[in-house]
């Protein structure tokens, strides 16, 4: 089935998530989608398969124009999407999995339906057990059932979002065999991924979006070069780099590993000094968050050990390792950082320190009204937290840091901020810095981490490469590493899969 | 300032959440109205007749203020846990629980020459620890068994209902047979005194008035007031910033059921003098309802919990007068507490698109940060590309 979009847009609020995105997919491709985090991939993948309409623009299958309701409404017009993680219902069976979103009997047709399963997967050299519970399978395991579930129930163009994460070098393998397999067999791939290597080896064209545009396109054989330098935007840093003069060890990881999930790093060797600011890139969800909660006392680490101030603080929680120094400020600023219905004064009572047991409005009153003027946050000391916007609550977030932390971990500290807040609070962590505290901050804005890191440690897929030196490291290298590419560019005679 | 548009609507917004509640006061008498007519009944007879059943004269009154005292106490206690984001529903038994402890407590000490103020004294204190146990024991089950508080208090209520019958008619029943009348009643000098004529106890009442002024204090002018509410709103957030959350949940456990077990001791103390079957009247439960009602406001619940007080006690006079069933009183309570939680769901949707058409004012934040970040959201309220990702 030929897909065709023409002028996608979509916008939330001010943000243009998709800004008149245009595509062809001819029946037959594997098409590959790149781009970092917040370029507007998830939101096209999830306009084509349904999940929500597009603000305007169209959708053409095979030359005729449709609009779909609802995700259900897309696989029947042959449009099915595979999420990176499976939407299944882990307490039941394989088959009562696959009878749910088929299209109702009242009374499920069991053995006709395992029946069909089984053949299908067998085309694809694929083993499903329909009998099996669907929480005993592995990710892979869950992917090739959804992967058949869309099958059967029609699907012509199947859109995956990155769908290596987590599954076996075998199973996956064994998956761009399959798509390989279903391509030739004439239907449509759509590949989402921000992996280099496997979108080069699956693939047979690539888009390239960046802030909700679609900036290029390329068919085989690529160019990684061309494609990181499409990606990420090349900005020249005109400021000068604030570093700071690193003292005694604040933090120090000895072959640490966590597991979240399906994420998970090991062997982990790192030591921050005071003064230090270590910046983590890669693309999210590659391990940056696992090592910031270890690092905060939040995630258990499985082996190695922690030492902060070099005592050692392995297997301690979080409380214990706040009380050693360390802050941490996640991104989700109203689900963990901040308390939707509480004043800006509330949260500066919560987090004071010199507290006896009845609260001091006034001088409550008087310390938000510090931080507020401090911190340039717009707003009034009464005012509930999340009648902020966005980028004063993350400067409320940011004000609530203790004056005493000496290792501050930090989730995407300037995301949603504008240029001038960003420079102003960076202002501010690098004054922390001068007074003895290390930093440890993840970001997805490369520039970001360039610019205000000393150090740096790529993150990709929970490998961890680094730490680099911030000085001597430019975007394009830093590009290909989140991509799982060599830092340097291999001679002009490269040959990739 | 940073909102205009919101900074500007702000009498609006008052005389809008002014305005709904009063309607949903309104309509829930228009249902209640509504019923009786269909029962057959005259709505405005009924409701004189409640009224005079309330206030009408010093005995009927005095009645009131018996009811109401358990009302507070339980409605105070119930408010901490809410303010912890927990649903302590098992506040009834907690309630039952006290009065058992209390019970027990003043049937050792009334044969042993204690002198009886004393007596009555350790035997509420026993009350509130019994029912401080009893709720410390849902939070346990909540905490460390993964049993959610509604299942647990739920489950406690009854065995809590299980153990006064067990009690009435096996190891405390009066000589003799053991009958639904409850244990032998305690001696005069061992209740609370009364006000002559009435079964009203001043001391009951300063207890209940003294817990709402404490339990204000406590929630709204306190830092553990400060923290057990973070708790409440978002306990993740809430730990990050330094609040061991689940300690200060039990923490309010107890403190509840303390509070809805002192009530337990006074309905043993004050006004039934012995321990019967239904102890707690169904006080728990309204209570929880009342706390509902001025939505988690401490400096409602006195107010409403009389009014609450009130038509429980006017409507008692209902089946005689009328020929109507006393649950009558029920009916309007609980159509009240529906219709201003119906009203305050609406409220918030009102308010919240109100908001949603205030235009972001420009050089706030709000401005996404060019060019970078322009596909980021600016406000933590946007889905968008890329959080599912993480």
């Amino acid at each position: 089935m030929d897909i065709r979009l023409t002028e996608i847009r979509k916008h939330f609020g001010v943000v243009k998530a998709n800004d008149g995105i245009s595509l062809v997919v001819p029946r037959g491709t594997i098409q590959g989608i790149l781009g970092e985090n917040g370029a507007g991939k998830s939101t096209l993948m999830k306009i084509i398969s349904g999940f929500q309409p597009a603000d305007s623009g169209t959708i053409s299958l095979d030359g005729q124009p449709v609009r779909f309701r609802s995700p259900a409404d897309a696989i029947r017009h042959g449009v099915g999407m595979l999420h990176q993680d499976p939407l299944d219902f882990p307490p039941l069976r394989v088959i009562d999995n696959l009878l749910i979103g088929a299209p109702g009997r009242i009374r499920p047709r069991r053995s006709e339906a395992a029946a069909a399963i089984t053949e299908l997967a067998n085309t694809f050299g694929l083993t499903i057990e329909p009998t099996a519970e669907v929480g005993s399978l592995t990710v892979g395991e869950r992917q090739q059932l959804e992967l058949v579930r869309l099958l059967w129930l029609g699907a012509d163009v199947l859109i995956l979002d990155e769908p290596t994460t987590g599954i076996s070098e075998t199973q996956r393998k064994q998956l761009f065999a399959t798509l390989r397999s279903l391509a030739a067999g004439g239907k449509t791939v759509i590949f989402v991924s921000h992996k280099l290597d496997e979108v080069q080896e699956l693939c047979t064209q690539v888009a390239v979006l960046r802030q909700g545009r679609l900036v290029g396109q390329a068919s085989r054989p690529f160019d990684v070069r061309q494609l990181v330098g499409l990606m990420f935007e090349h900005e020249v840093a005109s400021e000068a780099r604030i570093s700071c003069v690193p003292g005694e060890s604040v933090l120090s990881l000895t072959d640490a590993g966590a597991e979240h999930g399906r994420i998970r790093f090991e062997g982990l060797d790192l030591n921050l000094r005071a003064g230090e600011t270590i910046g983590l890139a890669g693309m999210e969800g590659s391990g940056q968050r696992l090592l910031l909660r270890a690092c905060a006392g939040l995630a258990p680490t499985f082996e190695g050990r922690i030492a902060l101030d070099r005592s050692d603080a392995t297997g301690k929680n979080y409380l214990a390792f706040k009380k050693m120094g360390v802050a941490y400020v996640p991104a989700s600023r109203l689900e963990e950082g901040l308390v939707p219905g509480m004043s800006l004064t509330d949260h500066f009572l919560l987090t004071d320190h010199e507290r006896g047991f009845f609260v001091n409005r006034r001088e409550g009153r008087r310390l938000a009204q510090d931080r507020i003027s401090d911190f340039n946050i717009r707003g009034r000391p009464e005012d509930r937290i999340d009648a902020l916007s966005g980028g004063n609550q993350q400067r409320a977030l940011l004000a609530l840091l203790r004056p005493g932390a000496k290792l501050i971990l930090l989730e995407h500290p300037t995301r949603g901020l504008d240029l001038e807040s960003v420079i102003y609070l960076w202002t501010k962590l690098k004054a922390r810095c001068n007074q003895g505290a290390a930093i440890m901050f993840a970001s997805s804005d490369l520039e970001e981490i360039l610019r205000y890191s000393d150090r740096i440690l790529v993150f990709f897929a929970g490998r961890v490469t680094g730490p680099l030196d911030a000085t001597s490291t430019t975007v394009d290298q830093l590009g290909r590493l989140i991509g799982g590419a060599p830092a340097s560019p291999p001679s002009d005679t490269e040959s990739h899969v | 300032m940073s909102r205009p548009g919101l900074s500007e609507s702000r009498p609006r917004i008052a005389a809008i959440n002014a305005g709904m509640q009063m309607g949903a006061l309104a309509l829930a008498f228009l249902l209640t109205t509504a019923i009786l007519l269909f029962a057959g009944a005259p709505p405005l007879a009924a409701y004189r007749e409640i009224a005079a059943g309330a206030v009408g004269s010093f005995d009927s009154f005095s009645n009131v203020l018996v009811a109401w005292v358990p009302l507070l106490l339980a409605a105070a206690g119930v408010l901490v846990t809410f303010a912890a984001g927990l649903w302590n529903i098992g506040v009834e038994g907690q309630i039952v629980m006290g009065a058992v402890f209390t019970t027990w407590v003043l049937r050792l000490l009334q044969e042993s020459g204690v002198p009886p103020a004393v007596a009555i004294i350790v035997a509420m204190l026993a009350g509130m620890i019994g029912g401080g146990l009893w709720a410390a024991l849902a939070g346990v089950l909540r905490t460390f068994g993964g049993v959610n508080e509604i299942f647990g208090g739920l489950g406690l209520n009854f065995v809590a209902t299980a153990l006064t019958l067990w009690l009435i008619f096996g190891p405390w029943k009066r000589p003799g047979v053991g009958s639904m009348s409850g244990t032998e009643p305690f001696p005069e000098e061992f209740g609370l005194p009364t006000v002559a004529g009435s079964r009203l106890s001043l001391w009951s009442l300063g207890l209940g008035i003294f817990a709402v002024i404490i339990i204000y204090v406590l929630l709204e002018r306190t830092h553990f007031g400060l923290r057990l509410r973070a708790v409440g709103l978002n306990h993740k957030a809430a730990f990050l910033l330094g609040v061991p959350t689940w300690q200060y949940g039990l923490v309010a456990f107890v403190f509840c059921g303390g509070l809805a077990g002192l009530a337990g001791g006074v309905q043993v103390t004050g006004v039934y003098h012995r321990l019967i079957p239904s102890i707690s009247s169904g006080y728990g439960f309204l209570g929880l309802m009342i706390a509902m009602l001025i939505l988690y406001r401490a400096v409602w619940l006195a107010p409403v919990a009389l009014f609450f007080a009130a038509v429980n006690i006017g409507s008692i006079q209902l089946p005689i007068v009328l020929k109507l069933d006393s649950t009558l009183s029920g009916v309007l309570q609980g159509t009240l507490v529906l219709l201003v939680l119906l009203v305050e769901g609406a409220r918030q949707r009102y308010l919240k698109k109100l908001r949603a058409k205030v235009p972001p004012a420009p050089g706030t934040g709000h401005s996404p940060r060019p060019p970078a970040a322009a596909a980021l959201p600016a406000s933590g309220a946007v889905i968008i590309d890329g959080s599912g990702e993480d």
